[in-house]
């Protein structure tokens, strides 16, 4: 008998659709069904849930092919499960980089075997992520990508940049942006202020991502092509793609959880848990993006779920790797600050940032409830508090800097295509 | 069984009041002038912290009697100890200060309280990085027993038989802001 | 009675005024041993200390290792050439090394900030921090408010300027956490590239006007410049620093005559300081290294105490 699934009496919320009320939602076959009402299958009971389009994080680290010590497809979409997302983009900083079609396909062959929610993928910009060479964007558009970025490196030829984005612009393509100028950051690791000159470490000042994010902007208006300015640390950032969006450039920006959770000061104990690229910055820099996010500025959210192993994190901070992971934890962060304590946004707006906003950038058939839509269905308990501990964490890798913070809300039940992938352990 | 009366054991016993504490210091005194010659001037070394006190005391009344002032000095011997490890924590050394080259001179260790003799031993231990006198004694206000080495005070202001758990507390008016007394106190 | 119970010291950013007063006070004990004839103290009998040091130096070195010869510990000295960090053994693993060969203390010298303190977290042994980086030489700082406490009798009140590379500078960061929370007065002084003006978040004023500030300062702790191989970008060369921050003959004399010159060495004669100077009376230099020796002893004889267990 084919299966009929009706989620009971929670409050659908459906940003594509401006939806939110409480109801019933419909799913057979993988997709979202008008309502059959008595022809149910299954029933869900949501009462007192959100019931929401699947969660979407365009910025992730699955460090498959070639880290399989830090994260494999199988742990890093189960990780994505329990943060309540349904599909995710991987970047393509792997091993070998993700910048020819045999290395695409070989991902999604991999995924498609392994992975419990959709992975999509980027494609490098330049070859190697070395910011010299064109990849062959044609190509990796063909074997599927869903835009191009260098993550974890930036390209510093301006020209180079400028003919990227132009490129791409062909395919419809948006060009994701790592911010960063390498000469003026030079070796620095955190935060260039009052922490730095404290502990003696290299400081990695504002004006390094300030001036990137710049020349996207003048790029995108340039080439009249749409930049995305990933992980955007500083309240400098903010303010100038706040004025070019004004001005009706296509220049967006992303926030990770970690950025608006956290400052600087958190180095004092050089635990390079809170060590990532860009860093942590000031409670000032946490205002100016949280009001970005509330005007409509910054339109993404998102991880930069970054695992690595341990014996590689534990080392002297100077020399440990950028990053933390994320998947499970950044809905529940930005739930608590954006919506619990702040009330910046509503709980419909931070939905929205989670779907209908990523999916319309990308163009990705995904993050909305319509009818006939894929049934990509996240449950959310926005009453309950817990407790993260990071050795329950599905990931391989264990350096986050929020083990045993707690926060109010969390995803308690993940479906993908109609098929229950997660659910809350009672 | 009826419960005790609560005048139990375990209050502090007091040893030594503060006219007992001036009459041995004053015995102490008498006991090292007869012991020496008066040409030679006596070195009082106190060890930290009241030590250094009782020594002072002793100085005092010694200049009464014979006219002339010991030499007085600080002799902190916890650099000297060697169980440094077993503590867990350091309490903070005192300057030693020994007015005068010890050479040929008699010299009397000065502590408040005579237990296992360890602390004295480490005195001579350190003693012996400032010179080589002719003599060495020691002068205790209390003897509590419990020696663990083969040494022994050569002037005991009062002997006070003790369990090994109990303590000796001293307490000096002018250090302390209480009066004078030597307390017992059961663990 | 003040007491130390910390097995290690990373830095004097985490000390309290007491804590490390306490460590003023136990150098003072201990600078007498230098002066005796028989220069040594049971205190640190049959302990090992390991000399880790992964970044060349000479000086800190051989201080620590009198320090613990003085309190009769056994020494042993690695350096960066001779460890098998060069062979990809990290941090960690090398120190457990350590650790299993039963060393009871660690004097760590290292290129990398919170180094000492990643240590101290991950080993039994007591971490001793000489230097991580540019963040820290906890005891080339208590010595040099070592010294100058005992020129003046007290910090607080005293108007005290480090002069030269402060941006890059171990050194400097431990005096002026140390000495803040005595009580000083601290001026920064140098060119703006190092010295940037975000350093008085700290606490600190910052000049670039070495002639501005001479007359009234009580000690000017003047720090070893380096351009030959580095700091290109920052200014322009010797000569210029020179004619701008070195304290020549005729900026001395500006100087109260109760100032203290100091400088924690090695000496650049003709550069931070001009050679006369540098062994004129006003200058500490050497006093600081003797110094030194004592406050190392302090330093170890307080973390091997405190690292005890408790009875």
């Amino acid at each position: 008998m084919k299966k009929i699934t009706r989620i009971a009496n929670g409050r659908v919320i459906d940003p594509a659709n401006h939806r939110d009320e409480t109801a019933d939602l419909w799913m057979a076959d993988g997709k979202i069904i008008d309502p059959i009402p008595g022809k149910e299958t299954e029933t869900i009971d949501a009462t007192g849930l959100v019931v929401a389009p699947g969660l979407i994080d365009i910025h992730v680290h699955l460090r498959e092919p070639g880290q399989s010590h830090k994260e494999t497809m199988a742990s890093g979409t189960r990780a994505a499960a329990a943060g309540g997302f349904t599909t995710v983009v991987a970047m393509p900083n792997t091993n070998p980089s993700a910048d020819s079609a045999a290395t695409i396909t070989w991902i999604k062959e991999k995924a498609a075997r392994e992975a419990c929610v959709n992975v999509l993928c980027t494609g490098a910009i330049t070859k190697g992520l070395k910011g010299e060479e064109l990849a062959p964007v044609g190509s990796l558009f063909n074997a599927g990508v869903v835009a191009l970025t260098d993550d974890g490196h930036c390209i510093q030829n301006n020209e180079i940049m400028r003919r990227a984005v132009e490129y791409a612009r062909m395919f419809g393509l948006t060009v994701m942006d790592h911010c960063q100028d390498y000469s003026i950051v030079g070796d620095g690791i955190m935060h260039e202020g009052e922490w730095s000159l404290r502990l003696g470490l290299p400081g990695w000042p504002r004006a390094g991502e300030e001036m990137i994010v710049a020349r996207n902007i003048m790029l995108a208006e340039l080439c009249d092509s749409p930049i995305h300015c990933q992980h955007i640390s500083s309240g400098g950032s903010v303010r100038l793609i706040r004025e070019a969006r004004a001005r009706g450039i296509k220049i967006s920006g992303e926030v990770c959880a970690h950025h608006i959770a956290l400052t600087d000061a958190t180095l004092a104990a050089f635990d390079s848990n809170f060590k990532m690229n860009p860093p942590l910055r000031t409670q000032e820099d946490i205002e100016a993006i949280i009001a970005g996010i509330a005007d409509g500025t910054l339109t993404i959210l998102c991880s930069d779920h970054a695992p690595h192993a341990s014996y590689e994190k534990e080392v002297e901070i100077d020399h440990a790797p950028f990053g933390i992971t994320g998947l499970e934890t950044e809905f529940a962060i930005f739930h608590d600050i954006l919506v619990q304590k702040r009330q910046a946004i509503d709980l419909p707006r931070l939905i929205a940032l989670f779907t209908s906003e990523p999916a319309a950038l990308l163009k990705l058939d995904r993050g909305t409830l319509s009818s006939g839509a894929a049934a990509d269905v996240v449950l959310i308990d926005p009453k309950l508090d817990w407790t993260f501990d990071k050795n329950q964490s599905a990931s391989l890798s264990k350096n986050t800097p929020f083990h045993g913070h707690t926060w109010r809300g969390r995803a308690v039940r993940t479906i993908v295509s109609g098929e229950t992938v997660w659910t809350l352990a009672a | 069984m009826t419960a005790e009366p609560n005048t139990s054991d375990n209050t502090p016993k007091t040893a030594m009041d503060s006219e007992a504490i001036e009459k041995a210091i004053r015995r102490m005194a008498h006991e090292i002038v007869e012991r020496h010659d008066s040409t030679n001037r006596i070195v009082l070394a106190g060890i930290p912290t009241r030590g250094v006190e009782v020594a002072r005391r002793l100085a005092d009344h010694i200049e009464k009697i014979e006219g002339v002032r010991p030499y007085l000095g600080t002799l902190d011997i916890s650099m000297h100890r060697d169980d440094l490890s077993t503590r867990g924590k350091v309490t903070a050394l005192e300057v030693t200060d020994l007015p005068v080259d010890l050479d040929a001179r008699p010299l009397v260790l000065v502590d408040d309280v005579f237990f296992t003799g360890r602390t004295t031993r480490a005195a001579l231990d350190a003693l012996a990085s400032f010179g080589r006198p002719s003599t060495i004694q020691l002068a205790v206000l209390v003897d509590r027993g419990h020696r663990e080495l083969p040494i022994r005070p050569d002037y005991v202001g009062k002997n006070l038989p003790t369990s090994r758990e109990e303590k000796i507390r001293v307490r000096f008016e002018n250090l302390d802001g209480v009066p004078d007394s030597v307390v017992v106190i059961k663990p | 009675m003040s007491t130390w119970t910390r097995k290690d010291l990373t830095g004097l950013d985490e000390l309290t005024a007491a804590e490390i007063t306490f460590l003023l006070d136990t150098a003072r004990a201990f600078k007498g041993v230098g002066e005796r004839s028989l220069k040594k103290v049971p205190a640190l009998r049959g302990k090992t200390l390991v000399n880790f040091f992964v970044e060349p130096s000479t000086r800190t070195r051989t201080s620590f290792e009198v320090a613990a010869m003085r309190l009769s510990a056994d020494v042993v000295n690695i350096s960066a050439t001779a460890s098998s960090l060069q062979k990809g053994e990290t941090l960690k693993d090398t120190a457990l090394n350590l650790q299993a060969l039963q060393a009871d203390i660690i004097v760590l010298r290292h290129s990398s900030p919170g180094s000492s303190r990643f240590l101290a977290e991950r080993l039994d042994s007591s971490i001793i921090n000489a230097g991580d980086g540019a963040h820290e030489h906890p005891t080339q700082g208590l010595l040099d408010i070592f010294t100058i406490r005992e020129k003046f009798g007290r910090i607080e009140g005293l108007n005290i300027a480090i002069v030269g590379d402060i941006l890059f500078s171990r050194v400097a960061r431990s005096n002026i956490f140390g000495l803040l929370k005595l009580g000083a007065n601290v001026t920064l002084v140098g060119p703006s590239t190092l010295v940037p003006k975000s350093f008085e978040k700290l606490g600190v004023r910052v000049s670039h006007r070495l002639d501005d500030i001479l007359a009234e300062v009580d000690v000017v702790n003047l720090l070893r410049i380096q351009h030959e191989r580095q700091r290109k970008e920052y200014f322009p060369g010797l000569g210029e620093y020179v004619s701008l921050f070195g304290l020549t003959k005729a900026r001395a004399a500006k100087l109260k005559p109760s100032c203290l010159i100091m400088h924690p060495g090695p000496i650049n004669r003709g550069v931070e300081i001009d050679s006369d100077i540098a062994d004129g009376h006003q200058s500490v230099i050497l006093e600081q290294v003797t110094n030194g020796i004592a406050v190392r002893m302090a330093v170890l004889y307080s973390c091997a105490g405190g690292a005890g267990v408790p009875t």
